[in-house]
């Protein structure tokens, strides 16, 4: 089952910030989860593809059409910060 | 004694894709244009946007694992690869985990791994850099480039040394030129390298831990890259420390290798498929498009050349590598019989002549070539002079015949005439030619010289000596 390192883990990845409650409580919530999951393995899937999808559809393919952009200033409204131009961030280096 | 090493080196390669559109939406690719003029919900990342494949990206994929000699899937997926950074607004990149395209196949002397397609990143320009606000530690994000259609192409660790690796990158740029699905401008970026490399002792079969090497953006930068990441790996074993698995930057202007990211932050992508695309299933119909698009590629060609037309391998390698004078080379070729090497070489002085220029855009139509091959070849003109009927047809065009008669230029056979002329240059020489009598025929060069001034380079060489030879009595 989910321990609290994992649930640290995967927290770090997904860069949230989790109270010592709310670790705990994750740990049993993920780990309720994965036991309802793992109740598929119950079945026998022999020769079952691996489904990702609920529909049958492949190749919905674009032909490689220009479409009208945005206009930058519209790209740019909810933007933190800019510089007229780009997206200003934290420097990821810094 | 010291344990010799044997390197073993893998590369990453992403190219980027010369279509119209990217990845996953209609906006179009752009080099050069002014920063977030090329965006949309899709490429920005925008909640609700959903991605649709191009079509021609699949298309080139196709034919580069044509190229490369790959086994196409017949089912491939898209997968989400998930990471934070800030050239990546979705919070992950839209990639290809166990079902690429493309897996296996070899080009020369390297086996290739897989290649997939995925979409690049936007571009982060840190201020620092930009000098553009002063005293800031922000980064500009520029998303024109992010989404442009990506092949990654990963090859099997079967390079040995830096050379091989900078040789085996030149020949894979040139056969995805070739195919036309990528400018492959490194300084540009729409080609990029990274370098799996670790050593071994020589002759063992194990694997030792390896470093990755990033983004070396010239062919010099990846020779000096990975030699000094081979020397600096050896330098550890030597000491008896441990080679540490870690991603490495080379910087070229100190030529020092450091590191890039810290090892605790061990990746884990979490890849699962791409919940608003479906998967891609190959047509016959999609393949006999992809397979008509490819041409003769470099390696290809440079083997017919070599086995067929006996061409010298430098010769094969010129020609195959570009592929306006193979087109050219092989015009010159159907005007009429001559030797393939005769005129592999003539076509490569006119090339020296044209600069990168398409010979085909040239004055030197392919049948003014031949005859001048022709002239060669019958002894009609000597090589000195067919160089200067070669310049006047890059300069001005026209018929080497009637040019080699306008100027005078034909060859001054056997005959009275240069006999004479060789007679005046051993008396004009008499040193010289005592020296050969007394057997250095290395002394011939001044009466050579004096017969070539005479005759303003007319006269055969080869000719000029048998006949010094006769008359020394040789």
């Amino acid at each position: 089952m989910i321990d609290r390192e994992q649930v640290l883990h995967v927290a770090r990845l997904a860069r949230l910030q989790l109270t010592d409650d709310e670790v705990e409580r994750m740990a049993g919530e993920l780990s309720a989860i994965l036991a309802h999951v793992e109740r598929i393995g119950e079945l026998d899937l022999e020769g079952v593809e691996p489904t990702s999808h609920v529909v049958e559809v492949s190749n919905a393919l674009r032909p490689d059409e220009p479409r009208p952009s945005l206009p930058r200033e519209v790209a740019l409204a909810n933007a933190p910060d800019t510089d007229g131009e780009g997206f200003l961030v934290p420097s990821p280096q810094a | 004694m010291s344990t010799a090493y044997e390197p073993v080196i893998g590369l990453e390669i992403h190219v980027q894709l010369k279509t119209r559109t990217k990845m996953f939406c209609g906006c179009e690719l752009s080099f050069g244009d002014p920063p977030n003029v090329h965006t949309c919900p899709v490429c920005l990342g925008l909640p609700g946007a959903l991605p649709a494949v191009n079509a021609r990206a699949i298309h080139y994929g196709l034919m580069i694992g044509l190229a490369l000699g790959s086994e196409l899937a017949p089912r491939s997926v898209f997968h989400r690869k998930n990471y934070f950074y800030p050239d990546l607004p979705k919070g992950y990149q839209i990639s290809q985990y166990d079902l690429p395209l493309c897996r296996g196949g070899r080009l020369g002397d390297v086996r290739i791994h897989r290649v997939h397609l995925e979409e690049d990143a936007a571009k982060l320009v840190h201020v620092g850099e930009s000098g553009r606000i002063h005293g800031s530690d922000a980064s500009i994000v520029d998303f024109n480039r992010g989404g442009t259609p990506l092949a990654e192409i990963v090859t099997e660790p079967d390079i040995r040394s830096a050379e091989q690796a900078r040789d085996w990158l030149q020949l894979l740029r040139v056969t995805l030129r070739q195919l036309g699905v990528s400018d492959v401008n490194m300084e540009e970026g729409s080609l990029r390298c990274d370098a799996n490399i670790s050593i071994r002792p020589a002759g063992s079969d194990e694997l030792g831990t390896k470093t990755e090497l990033k983004n070396m953006n010239s062919f010099r930068f990846i020779e000096q890259g990975i030699k000094a990441e081979i020397e600096r790996q050896e330098a550890l074993l030597r000491a008896g420390e441990p080679v540490v698995q870690e991603t490495l930057h080379f910087d070229p202007r100190t030529g020092r290798i450091t590191s890039l990211r810290s090892k605790e932050e061990a990746h884990d992508y979490r890849y699962f498929p791409e919940p608003d695309l479906v998967p891609i299933d190959i047509t016959d119909e999609m393949l006999e498009a992809a397979r008509a698009e490819v041409p003769e590629l470099p390696a290809e060609r440079q083997e017919r050349y070599r086995t067929q037309l006996g061409l010298n391998e430098d010769s094969a390698k010129l020609l195959a590598d570009r592929v306006e004078l193979a087109e050219y080379f092989e015009s010159v070729l159907a005007v009429n019989g001559s030797e393939p090497q005769a005129v592999a070489n003539w076509v490569t002085e006119l090339a020296a002549r044209l600069d990168e220029g398409d010979p085909a855009a040239s004055k030197v139509e392919p049948g003014a070539l031949a005859a001048l091959v022709g002239l060669l070849s019958d002894k009609a003109i000597t090589v000195g002079a067919a160089r200067q009927v070669l310049d006047r047809l890059v300069a001005e065009g026209g018929d080497p015949k009637a040019i080699v008669e306008a100027e005078g230029l034909g060859a001054i056979g056997g005959g009275e005439e240069l006999a004479g002329l060789v007679a005046e240059a051993i008396a004009a020489n008499a040193d010289a030619a005592e020296k050969i009598k007394a057997g250095n025929m290395k002394a011939i060069g001044p009466i050579i010289g004096h017969v070539m001034k005479a005759t303003k380079g007319r006269a055969d060489g080869g000719e000029v000596t048998r006949l010094v030879r006769e008359q020394l009595g040789l």
